[in-house]
């Protein structure tokens, strides 16, 4: 009896350790956002990795598998790789793409963090993210909505394999899509 | 100020200047919904978003929703999205089958046809006096389905849709016909980008509509390097290879665009040079086009707008954007990616790729298009700023160059010659009460029918 409540309780507290890995792995990758440390951002993706944003949808009760745009076959906001991340990040840093230039001040706040499933390899992780973007003067933009990663165990830390990005908006109500998420 | 009287002031052609009320002043944004909106041809959609009969696309025709159709006789439909009752939106979802629209407010209920055929309780109600024939979605008068895309306005005076992009005709046909030349064909992906702009709608229209000189805003894209085979300039080597450009303007239409020449005998430039199967599949399209062309001249339209809001581009970047007027200062666009039918899986799946890190407001070249519109339409509302004129000036007064077998007025590029064009015809839709006087001058047979 004993031995079995000190087995749950080890499993209890091994789960708890992962979540803690888990959001501070996912905060240290926000603050590398915030602070504009993209070449390091981008090294925390595997060279597989898949960076997906659907497009929502409005659809009828009962159609919701129809709700977001498909990786397969659609045209999403975003669907890409490590190369093009690395495009991105290579565009940001020339100091004349002028969408960033000056850059924006971004606050990326990441919260209800669940693990789905852990594998010994893997771990699949749900959060939500409110990315706050203000630059210029008084441009102000909120981006709010849900992940779904697959993290990889890399060493002591974790790379991101996968990220898909549910944004709560049908029509997109920033004038362009400047940051990561 | 007066700005419905004083419209000619504002838009001096012969000086090359056009003044900023133009894009700032609210009574003009009215005006244009009146003047321009209600009366030209607007883009809808493609006939290969609604295949089947009982499917609708939602879209939208200026400030409002219009709901594509395809009818259980398979003709296809434009109706206002509004219910005739008390006006409630009849239909929310996007896309979609269905048999009827039945309007959550009270019930009426609309076939997909647009006949009012459901009304609660008609009998007692209306003392059996109710006319459903009267009530039924507001139709455009006018709607046309060229090669697949659908076009429609509001105005059953307007001319037939061919005589409203006359010899235009030849340019647009690059983005509805097939890569390899065939007639038509055409397909949009399913996705369609739309998102909010603060600036006036004229802003992205005009600088589709052929403004090669705004290239250098998009500077920081060499970096980027995301090129069609994944790598180098946005363009490839396409862009470098040895060819001519040219500014097209349409002087009675206000259509326009900037194209790439190409020669029948010129070989095919190496594109995806990392996807052996897509470089087969484009090199053998060149090649089956090349055999077809009549004369010596092929060309991609490098970006291009069909007056007033339909801007385009034609080659690997098939893509319709339309520039939605929502408010002065604000801009609705909605950007539709086409592939043909028959391109196979693999290439389907490179150019849609291509056009997601190329196109739409995360698209690492559009980006920056949209910080320019933003601000220097927010640059220009002030008092003082109002009192400056914008300058069109680039080679005013420029011959077209010679020997050019091309339709429109064929300037060399990096002139505005095809701009001034553009605001040429928005100043006649814009003081013209009606069709007599700005009827485009070259009609078809239809045209001739309809009595001009
Ligand atoms: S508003 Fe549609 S039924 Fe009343
Ligand atoms: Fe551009």
């Amino acid at each position: 009896m004993v031995a079995e409540q000190t087995r749950t309780r080890d499993a209890a507290i091994e789960r708890l350790l992962l979540v803690c890995e888990i959001e501070e792995f996912l905060f240290a990758e926000a603050e590398l956002l915030d602070q504009h440390h993209y070449s390091e951002w981008l090294d925390l993706f595997t060279e597989d990795a898949h960076y997906f944003m659907p497009i929502r949808r409005n659809v009828k009760y009962g159609e919701q598998d129809r709700e977001s745009t498909s990786d397969e076959t659609d045209v999403s906001w975003f669907d890409e790789g490590k190369g093009t991340l690395a495009g991105r990040v290579r565009q940001l840093a020339t100091g004349y793409h002028w969408a960033e230039e000056p850059q924006s001040r971004t606050t990326h706040m990441v919260t209800n963090v669940q693990i789905v499933d852990a594998g010994p390899q893997e771990v699949s992780v749900r959060s939500r993210f409110l990315v706050y973007r203000n630059r210029l003067m008084d441009e102000t933009d909120f981006f709010v909505g849900k992940r779904e990663d697959v993290l990889r165990r890399d060493g002591d830390s974790w790379k991101i394999a996968r990220r898909k990005i549910l944004l709560d908006q049908k029509v997109l109500l920033a004038k362009n899509v400047t940051v990561f998420f | 100020m007066a700005a419905i009287d004083g419209l000619s002031s504002l838009v001096d052609l012969e000086n090359g200047t056009i003044s900023r009320e133009v894009f700032v002043n609210e009574e003009i944004y009215r005006q244009e919904q009146e003047q321009i909106f209600a009366r030209a041809w607007l883009f809808i959609g493609h006939e290969s978003q609604i295949p089947n009969r009982g499917d609708f696309f939602i879209s939208r025709m200026g400030e409002e929703s219009v709901i594509l159709t395809r009818d259980r006789r398979n003709k296809i439909h434009v109706f206002l999205n509004t219910c005739r009752h008390r006006g409630m939106k009849v239909c929310r979802y996007d896309a979609g089958n269905t048999q009827t629209f039945s309007c959550p407010y009270h019930g009426w209920t609309y076939d997909i046809d647009g006949r009012l055929v459901g009304v609660p309780n008609v009998q007692e109600a209306y003392d059996d006096r109710f006319d459903r024939s009267q009530w039924g979605l507001i139709e455009v008068p006018q709607m046309e389905n060229y090669k697949g895309s659908i076009w429609a306005t509001w105005d059953k005076g307007a001319p037939p849709f061919l005589d409203y992009i006359g010899d235009y005709k030849v340019y647009l046909d690059t983005l509805f016909d097939g890569y390899d030349g065939r007639e038509g064909g055409a397909e949009v992906l399913d996705g369609v980008h739309i998102w909010r702009m603060p600036c006036n709608w004229k802003f992205p229209a005009t600088t589709f509509g052929g403004d090669a000189a705004h290239a250098i805003s998009h500077r920081s894209t060499l970096v980027a390097a995301y090129g069609p085979q994944g790598e180098g300039d946005r363009h490839g080597a396409r862009q470098d290879a040895p060819q001519t450009r040219y500014e097209i303007g349409m002087p009675d239409l206000g259509h326009g665009c900037h194209i790439h020449m190409h020669s029948k005998d010129e070989p095919y430039t190496p594109t995806w040079q990392t996807m052996p199967n897509v470089e087969d599949y484009f090199r053998s399209a060149w090649e089956s086009r090349q055999a077809k062309m009549i004369g010596n001249l092929y060309f991609e339209v490098g970006a291009a707008t069909v007056f007033p809001n339909a801007s385009w581009a034609s080659g690997i970047r098939r893509t319709m954007a339309v520039w939605h007027p929502h408010g002065p200062q604000m801009t609705e666009a909605w950007r539709f990616y086409l592939v043909d039918k028959t391109t196979p899986p693999e290439a389907r799946d490179a150019l849609r790729r291509y056009h997601m890190r190329y196109s739409g407001p995360a698209g690492m070249t559009e980006q920056d298009d949209m910080e320019n519109w933003n601000y220097a339409s927010a640059a220009s509302k002030g008092t003082i700023a109002r009192r400056y004129p914008y300058n069109y000036q680039m080679r005013l007064g420029v011959e077209p160059v010679p020997d050019v077998p091309l339709p429109g007025f064929v300037s060399p590029i990096l002139a505005e010659q095809n701009q001034r064009y553009r605001f040429k015809r928005w100043l006649e839709f814009m003081e013209s009460p009606s069709w007599d006087e700005i009827y485009p001058k070259a009609v078809t047979a239809v045209g001739r029918q309809n009595g001009r």
